[in-house]
């Protein structure tokens, strides 16, 4: 019961501040409430006994990638969204595809959520970074080591592209 | 107790916001970020899945890698990271030579 008055809550969180990021004009307000729902997805991620990945999730996503955002929208002193035609594709194809394909994931896992099962709340020695470090640095060791060089790569990147030609 | 389909439909819901927005915004740094929230909502079906497989662990017929899904996302979380480095900097770059944010007018390429 607790369990579930608290996804409801925080699902409620998530939802509103995903729709406040689509309805706010000014860019700064729409990262601010997407900052909102990492926060909240975080604290979902606790409830299912996530407790690296809320961890990393706060740290990564909500701190640094988010005062990255800040920043550029800061730097490039972005104002209130322009209204403009927009795309006719994405209006008439797009949206009408996507509130198809919602309807239809939406009722397929309602209609079939008894096969699915149900989620338990997260015991807190599930996803303990002890955990989760283990097989990170056993099973998983390769490709975590080539992430290492794709981060590696994309730092170059970004100093190439935002370096000023002159 | 909540059923699993709870939680993929909260992922279902957050992505399809995030295509809505994807779609529908004219600002490229606000197009950014809702691509950030379809991340988001498909780390959240990962570790749904993850604490969904950890309890069937046991069960016959069941092969699974316990917390690879908090594995996957994590690695998920890294490519986030360095897509939004590389992203914010073309942004920038953008800026520079167009002097503007809206997508409608950096439209060279278009025919």
């Amino acid at each position: 019961m607790v369990h579930q008055i608290l996804f409801i809550v925080f699902g409620l969180i998530c939802v509103a501040g995903a729709i406040n990021l689509l309805v706010q004009r000014h860019p700064i307000n729409s990262a601010l409430s997407l900052v909102v729902v990492m926060m909240a997805l975080s604290l979902i991620y606790l409830l299912l006994g996530a407790e690296f990945v809320a961890a990393v999730q706060v740290i990564v996503y909500a701190g640094a990638i988010m005062v990255l955002f800040v920043f550029v929208i800061m730097l490039l002193n972005a104002g209130e969204e322009e209204r403009s035609r927009g795309s006719r594709i994405a209006l008439l194809v797009g949206v009408p595809g996507v509130i198809v394909m919602a309807g239809t994931v939406g009722w397929t896992l309602i209609y079939k959520s008894q096969h699915l099962g149900n989620v338990t709340i997260g015991s807190t020695d599930f996803g303990e970074t002890h955990n989760v470090a283990h097989l990170l640095f056993s099973t998983f060791l390769l490709p975590f080591e080539i992430t290492s060089v794709l981060i590696l790569i994309a730092i170059m990147g970004a100093v190439v592209l935002g370096k000023r030609e002159g | 107790m909540v059923p699993l389909s709870w939680y993929l439909v909260l992922s279902a819901i957050l992505f399809c916001l995030g295509i809505f927005g994807f779609l529908l915004k004219r600002n490229i740094i606000t197009i950014f970020m809702s691509i950030e929230l379809m991340l988001n909502a498909v780390n959240l079906s990962f570790v749904a899945f993850a604490n969904y497989w950890n309890q069937h662990a046991g069960d016959p017929g069941v092969s699974v890698v316990p917390l690879s899904g908090h594995v996957f996302v994590f690695f998920v979380m890294v490519v986030a990271a360095a897509e939004a480095a590389v992203g914010l900097a073309i942004i920038i770059s953008v800026f520079r030579t167009r002097e503007t944010l809206n997508v409608d007018r950096v439209n060279l390429l278009k025919l």
